[in-house]
């Protein structure tokens, strides 16, 4: 049992019992708080494992013919036709809101239109393995942007989960059993003063009557 | 307007220039670090590193972790998935449920 270091006295039990209150009213949104964020976050990391396997896949495709390219071409020559790209890509990040957590989300626009600009250079002296390398990598992009967007949001909520979780619990497991406690402390040290209280005006009842009664002997 | 990274050997991200990602070639963890550290200050929204590299700098990576920008992301370079990917993924199921319970099965 575990009481806090108060004066027994009838102002400090209704302040008590006010705080008690408030902490169950807390408790209570929090775990709602915490149940729902966990609904979200289960949902979000399934997808994310998912994109993840999917997007390392389309990776490792890139990466193979990226190294034939390689293989094919001398390094100079692949290195002088991706020097220059045609291709911008610029991020916008707005920041959606899940249960009072910011995670952002991203919106790309590319600085052209034309399919054709991901190849900044002329096919005539590169292999065909590089085109493909770059085409694959061109439809990675968009999966690869909400990978990001999604994995920071994952990794955005399991913090805020994690916080939650433990100010859930420091209710549950400490802040409230103390202040029942210490409610309780308070209740019986007034009860047992009011008995104390009661014998001793009896007793000097029965004293008084006693003189009484001498007095009139 | 934010842009997007790409830290790894030179090999792996070569051709990440063509689709509009600002490359950063390094050839060492320490390298990755030092430019890790120098563009997460920068206009740079999602950086992604190459796992080869990212799985030495597990620290530096977790600082930003907190931070709403830039997200880090590893993605598998020209050797192949390490899997820390999906390791990153599954700490933060552990962290938030206190249990794995997506990759059980594994």
């Amino acid at each position: 049992m575990a009481v806090m270091r108060v004066n027994p006295t009838r102002m400090e039990l209704t302040r008590l019992k006010k705080r008690l209150k408030v902490a169950r009213r807390g408790h209570k949104l929090l775990k709602d708080k915490r149940d729902e964020l966990m609904k979200k976050f289960l949902d979000l990391v399934r997808k994310n494992k998912e994109l993840r396997e999917k997007v390392e896949d389309m990776l490792m495709k890139v990466h193979e013919n990226f190294l034939i390219a390689r293989a094919v071409m001398s390094s100079e020559s692949l290195e002088g036709a991706l020097m220059f790209p045609k291709q911008g890509i610029s991020l916008d990040v707005s920041t959606q809101n899940i249960m009072s957590v910011d995670v952002p989300v991203l919106d790309y626009k590319m600085s052209s239109s034309e399919e054709s600009d991901i190849y900044p250079y002329g096919f005539a002296t590169t292999s065909g393995e590089l085109d493909s390398a770059i085409g694959t990598l061109a439809e990675v992009l968009p999966a690869i942007l909400e990978l990001a967007q999604m994995e920071k949001s994952s990794q955005l909520l399991a913090q805020e989960i994690e916080k939650t979780r433990r100010r859930v619990n420091a209710l549950e497991y400490v802040l409230i059993p103390q202040l029942t406690d210490t409610i309780k402390y308070i209740t019986m040290k007034l009860e047992e003063n009011e008995r104390g209280n009661l014998t001793r005006l009896m007793k000097v009842k029965d004293m008084m009557l006693e003189e009484a009664r001498k007095a009139a002997h | 307007m934010y842009k997007i990274g790409v830290i790894g050997d030179k090999d792996s991200i070569m051709g990440f220039k063509a689709v509009g990602i600002s490359t950063f070639p390094v050839s060492t963890p320490l390298e990755a670090q030092e430019t890790l550290e120098k563009i997460a200050d920068d206009e740079y929204a999602v950086v992604y590193i190459t796992e080869q590299m990212a799985k030495d700098i597990v620290s530096t990576i977790e600082q930003y972790s907190e931070r709403r920008f830039p997200a880090i992301i590893p993605i598998p370079g020209n050797a192949g998935s390490l899997g820390i990917g999906v390791q990153g993924v599954k700490k933060s199921v552990e962290r938030a449920v206190g249990a794995d319970i997506l990759f059980k099965d594994e």
